[in-house]
């Protein structure tokens, strides 16, 4: 009896089927050497490395929490079939079942160790007090209330010792392989790397990942014993919900892109190969599809998927399934208006690789049209689709939180920034005022989009200074 | 020219159409008016009596495409797609679920959108080409590098923290403005300031940075170096010569949106209580209102290609060697 049943939920099998892409995609431009040379930029680049080191730690966070399973539910006496529960857990909410499960009543601030409200309690005399009851978990195993700032520092300084042990084998780890790869002494390696002179940036890859480390190691060493971030309205830990909404941002981001990619390119590369009536054809739909305000036509689209999906309840086995169909919906919805501005781009590119001598050469030879396309139009473009994929993505990712503000977004019951804010939007009104809620979203939002933009910077001078800087006016694309 | 303008404008039917069509697809056969129904009178225990008398009282009850029940030409006219899609054409706009007038309604909120919008879009236009200009002006400098870092993390930050962030500021600790609402004539300034200050600010980053590399790519060119050869001054050259000539790429982007105007921003209208275009537009999706949805869609498609029209305008006013045939 398998101890729990593997779910793949849609978003799950496309997420890694996106990171198979990537990795076939980084094993085809090992071999190419001009693509080798750009990203040799990347990763000379300080904040483009930086960036990069960032963006790891969020895709891994959002990788972990995309295996999912349903946990095996304690048999009931005589009855031998396993029964899994409803519940779609994933492997991110067992490394964090602390956090997840570590539920108040209601709101409490970082830290607390009281609750946010005042509630009645009954002392055993039987005389009943107004006042602020201990939480059930935040700082619970403090038997003197007066230790906790005590206690805090204890833990904070224990986890940050065991980060730094963690920093340094890392560190050496790089230094190692750098002496073992050029064939210099240790000293040697060391010194290039502190003088930030290897070919790879490494010293802002390992000041990046320990600033990182002193950041996530007291937080996590403190997360069982405290709610760092504070709980929300419904009691659920600020911090679990942080972490829970990074994957759902990083979907969005990134299926939105890859959903739309077939069509923007091979639309784009028959537009400006064939010319004709079909280039007339392809550019009326697009015309047309750019015509409506983008925002618009994601209502629009978006309240006919909800009527679809309240419509047909038996389609979804769970309310992870029928969430997961919705988050799905939304990126193919979010691709249909936003696939536009990247076909105009291959279209126009291919209008000026068609001149080149040496696709007239291949023409000469009398190569079909369909082959010049895939062989030797196709591969050339490709850069401009990676510098897309790089570029939407901050965008998708900030107009998530909008859309789900306006209710066009995802599921109310997914995680993510967008319902964060939304949730906690009025609570600046109380008083005291409820301010980490927001505070942790602005926190974890603003470095994933920054480093996704300085990211971009990089990976878009690398390749092609050029290309993007004039097509794209602000406002364009699928910022509402 | 005239010919010219002609010419864009029957181009611009086929693309209303195919808007129309979209639209009609999306609304009408996706999901059929019986789901509609369903959504709004709650998916349980409801009755077909009710759907039916749901339906009736919005003119779905009618066949999508062709009615055979009527007689003559009412085969084709009295069908939904006719009612309620070929007649926007004719700026028909129909009613909304409560019964108003969708086209009196647009009339009216047009004016406190655009009391917004416009002060927003030409504020922000002349910060931001002041502040790109002058990050050109120190290019490769401290001050260049640092301000296209401030640039960037200004546009990493979500819309809805500078208006939160904003509204908290201003109106609950320091109760400088009003925290939202609207008043006709002159108070309706106090309740604009706040909301046109955080669009504008809120739109800072990324066209800043978007100005700077259009001038730097300018500033390249011959002409700028003739303009130096001759001892003008670096000032003078930036606003004379570079803001002239990189006009075409600025009106690019910029006269599309122009008249979008009219439609205003959906976020700080809702947030600030505004009656404008744009709250109603969230208002109606919110309560799954279609009419107004589909109204808005086909205004706003329309504003477009008015838009691109006065892009291919502008510039012939912006170069004369453009010429519209």
């Amino acid at each position: 009896m398998m101890p729990f049943a593997i779910v793949i939920l849609r978003t799950d099998a496309l997420i890694f089927l996106l990171t198979g892409c990537i990795v076939a995609a980084a094993l085809y431009m090992r071999r190419q050497e001009h693509l080798r040379s750009a990203w040799r930029k990347v990763a000379e680049n300080r904040i483009g490395m930086t960036a990069l080191t960032v963006l790891a730690a969020f895709v891994g966070i959002g990788l972990l929490d995309s295996l999912h399973y349903r946990p095996l539910l304690s048999p009931a006496e005589g009855n031998k079939n396993a029964i899994y529960s409803v519940e779609v857990w994933s492997a991110l909410d067992t490394l964090a079942a602390n956090l997840k499960q570590h539920t108040e009543k209601t709101y409490s601030a970082p830290f607390a160790i009281y609750l946010y409200a005042r509630e009645a309690t009954e002392e055993p005399d039987g005389i009943q007090t107004r006042g602020f009851p201990r939480l059930k978990y935040g700082g619970a195993h403090l038997s003197d209330p007066q230790q906790r700032w005590h206690d805090i520092a204890h833990r904070a300084v224990e986890a940050t010792l065991l980060a730094a042990i963690g920093w340094l084998a890392v560190g050496l780890a790089v230094v190692g392989w750098i002496a073992w790869r050029s064939g210099i002494t240790w000293r040697e390696a060391i010194r290039r790397v502190w003088r930030g002179e290897s070919q790879v940036a490494w010293r802002a890859v390992l000041l990046t990942l320990g600033a990182l480390a002193l950041l996530a190691a007291p937080a996590l060493g403190l997360s069982s014993y405290y709610h760092v971030f504070g709980t929300d309205k419904v009691g659920n830990d600020v911090f679990y919900l942080s972490l829970k909404s990074i994957r759902t941002a990083l979907i969005i981001g990134t299926l939105t892109t890859l959903t739309m990619l077939p069509f923007a390119v091979i639309l784009g590369i028959l537009a400006g190969y064939l010319g004709g009536w079909v280039d007339d054809v392809i550019q009326y739909v697009y015309t047309t599809l750019n015509s409506i305000p983008a925002v618009l036509l994601i209502a629009a689209a978006v309240l006919m998927m909800q009527v679809l999906i309240d419509g047909h309840p038996r389609w979804f086995a769970t309310a992870a399934e029928r969430a997961d169909a919705r988050l799905l919906a939304l990126c193919l919805i979010l691709g249909v208006t936003s696939w536009t501005g990247l076909c105009r781009l291959v279209r126009a590119e291919t209008l000026k690789l068609r001149e080149l001598e040496y696709v007239e050469a291949a023409r000469a030879f009398g190569v079909s049209k369909r082959r010049i396309m895939a062989r030797h139009l196709l591969p050339n473009l490709m850069h401009i689709v990676l510098i897309s994929l790089v570029i939407d993505f901050s965008g998708l990712v900030l107009s998530e939180a909008v859309l789900s503000y306006v209710g066009i977004g995802v599921d109310p019951n997914t995680i993510s920034f967008g319902t964060m804010i939304n949730a906690a939007r009025m609570e600046l009104a109380r008083e005291p005022v409820v301010w980490w809620s927001l505070t942790a979203a602005f926190t974890f939002m603003f470095t994933l989009v920054l480093m996704a933009n300085l990211l971009s910077d990089a990976v878009r001078d690398a390749f092609d200074p050029r290309l993007l800087a004039r097509a794209r006016a602000p406002g364009e694309g699928a910022r509402p | 020219m005239i010919s010219y303008l002609i010419r864009r404008g029957l181009y611009a039917i086929p693309i209303l159409i195919g808007v129309n069509l979209i639209t009609f697809i999306l609304f009408f056969v996706v999901s059929s008016p019986d789901d509609m129904a369903r959504m709004q009178l709650g998916t349980k225990y409801v009755t077909q009596q009710a759907i039916d008398s749901w339906k009736a009282e919005r003119g779905y009850d009618k066949p999508l495409l062709y009615n055979n029940a009527a007689a003559g030409l009412n085969k084709i006219t009295d069908t939904i797609f006719y009612q309620k899609s070929v007649k926007l054409f004719l700026l028909e706009l129909g009613r909304s679920d409560d019964g108003r007038d969708i086209a009196h309604e647009v009339s009216i909120r047009m004016g406190p959108s655009l009391a917004i919008a416009v002060p927003v879009f030409v504020v922000g236009l002349l910060i931001t080409i002041t502040f790109a200009l002058t990050l050109v002006f120190f290019r490769a400098s401290y001050l260049d590098l640092w301000g296209v870092i401030l640039c960037v993390a200004m546009m990493s930050i979500s819309s809805l923290f500078y208006i939160i962030g904003g509204q908290y500021l201003m109106s609950k600790l320091w109760h400088l403005v009003p925290i939202s609402g609207y008043a006709g004539g002159l108070d309706a300034i106090k309740f604009l300031i706040l909301p046109v200050l955080i669009g504008v600010i809120s739109g800072i980053g990324s066209s800043t940075r978007w100005y700077r590399t259009i001038f730097l790519e300018e500033i390249n060119r011959d002409y700028v170096r003739t303009a130096r050869a001759k001892g003008l001054s670096e000032t003078t050259v930036l606003f004379r010569h570079v803001l002239k000539n990189a006009l075409i790429p600025i009106l690019t982007g910029v006269v599309v949106v122009i008249p979008l105007l009219f439609l205003g921003s959906l976020l700080t209208e809702s947030f600030f209580g505004i009656p404008g275009l744009g709250s109603y537009t969230i208002d109606a999706i919110r309560a799954q209102d279609f009419a107004v949805v589909r109204a808005m869609v086909f205004i706003g498609s329309v504003l477009y290609i008015v838009g691109l029209l006065l892009t291919d305008i502008s510039y012939t006013m912006a170069d004369p060697r453009v010429r519209l045939q």
